[in-house]
C-alpha cells in the first residue's frame, strides 16, 4: 500500500497541503522542500508563520545511528494528516497549513517531518504546529526503524501508547478525528 | 473482547463451508511485515466475523504474531477500529504495530 518509489501522496485542499514524500531511489534521496511549504502558507492576511521541523538524531541511548528508514500506510496516513489539520482548524483560527512527512531512508540530520502554519496571530500558528506534530506522533500510521552499527530497532512513540486505548475502544465506531468531529472535506490533488 | 489478551478461542479454527466465506485483505506494516515476511495477504473468514476473529485466525496460523499482539491496534478500511467491528467482503484490515512517525 506504500506509494511507489518517487511518488508523492498529496492531499488537502486549497488552504491545506499534505504530502507524504517517498524515496525515489537509494542514490536520489527526496528531501523535503521546506521553502516550498513555507511559501505555501504565506498569506497577506497572516501576521505569523510558525514551523516545526523534525530532524533525525545521530545517537539513541549512546548508540550511534547510521540511518533511519521510514514506512507508512500511505492512504491512511494521508487521511489521518488531513483529519489532524481539520482538527487544528477547529481549535485555532488558521489561515494556511502545510504538513509533509518523508519516507524511505532519511540520513541523520535531515528533516523527516515538517509543519508550517499561518495565522493572524502567532500564538495560534505556534499552538497548531505543536498540536499537529503531537497528533502525528500519536495516530498517523508511519513507522521508523533506527539502524545502528550493531543492530536495528523499530521505534515506538510514547504518544501512540497514550492514544491506543481510544483507538481500540469498543464504543465509538465513528471515524475518529481526535474527538473534534470536524467535517472538513478532503480533496485528492 | 479484551484488548490485552492473545489467547486463541477454540472456535477460531472451526471448519467452514468454503462457499460462504468472505475475503478480507490483511495488511502488515513495520515489525508485523517482518514477522510475516509479506506486506499483505487475503484471508477467507466466515460472514459476520469480527476484526478480532480475523486477528485470532491469524494468530493461530502465524503464532509469531503474538510478539506484537499486545501493543498493536487494528485499522479497518483506513480507520482505527475496535476488535468488535464486523467485517464484510472486500474489507481491508491493517495490523498497526506501535507507530513511530515524526
Amino acid at each position: 500500500m506504500a506509494a511507489g518509489k518517487g511518488e508523492i501522496a498529496a492531499d488537502g485542499d486549497s488552504d491545506t497541503l499534505i504530502e507524504i514524500v517517498n524515496q525515489s531511489s537509494s542514490s536520489n534521496l527526496e528531501i523535503l522542500d521546506l521553502a516550498r511549504y513555507v511559501s505555501f502558507v504565506r498569506d497577506p492576511a497572516a501576521g505569523a508563520i510558525a514551523t516545526f521541523e523534525g530532524t533525525t538524531r545521530d545517537t539513541f541511548e549512546g548508540r550511534r545511528v547510521i540511518e533511519l528508514r521510514y514506512e507508512a500506510y500511505v492512504p491512511m496516513a494521508a487521511r489521518r494528516l488531513s483529519e489532524a489539520c481539520a482538527a487544528a482548524r477547529s481549535r485555532w483560527p488558521l489561515r494556511r497549513l502545510a504538513v509533509a512527512h518523508r519516507l524511505g531512508v532519511v540520513p541523520v540530520g535531515d528533516a523527516s517531518v515538517f509543519i508550517a502554519a499561518s495565522a493572524v496571530h502567532r500564538a495560534d500558528a505556534m499552538d497548531a504546529c505543536r498540536f499537529i506534530i503531537d497528533e502525528i506522533k500519536a495516530s498517523v500510521p508511519i513507522w521508523k526503524k533506527e539502524v545502528y552499527a550493531d543492530g536495528e530497532i523499530w521505534k515506538e512513540n510514547r504518544e501512540f501508547f497514550e492514544r491506543r486505548p481510544a483507538m481500540a475502544a469498543e464504543q465509538d465506531k465513528a471515524p475518529r478525528c481526535c474527538g473534534c468531529g470536524s467535517k472538513e472535506r478532503v480533496g485528492i490533488r | 473482547m479484551d484488548n490485552n489478551t492473545c489467547e486463541v478461542p477454540v472456535d477460531a479454527t472451526r471448519e467452514l463451508n468454503p462457499e460462504s466465506l468472505i475475503k478480507i485483505k490483511v495488511l502488515f506494516f513495520a515489525r508485523a511485515r517482518e514477522i510475516m515476511g509479506l506486506a499483505d495477504m487475503t484471508l477467507e473468514v466466515a460472514p459476520q466475523s469480527t476484526a478480532g476473529d480475523c486477528l485470532m485466525t491469524l494468530l493461530t496460523k502465524f503464532p509469531k504474531l503474538e510478539e506484537i499482539c499486545n501493543s498493536m491496534v487494528l485499522a479497518l478500511n483506513e480507520e482505527y477500529a475496535p476488535k468488535s467491528s464486523t467485517l464484510k467482503n472486500g474489507d481491508e484490515l491493517a495490523i498497526i504495530p506501535p507507530i513511530s512517525g515524526g
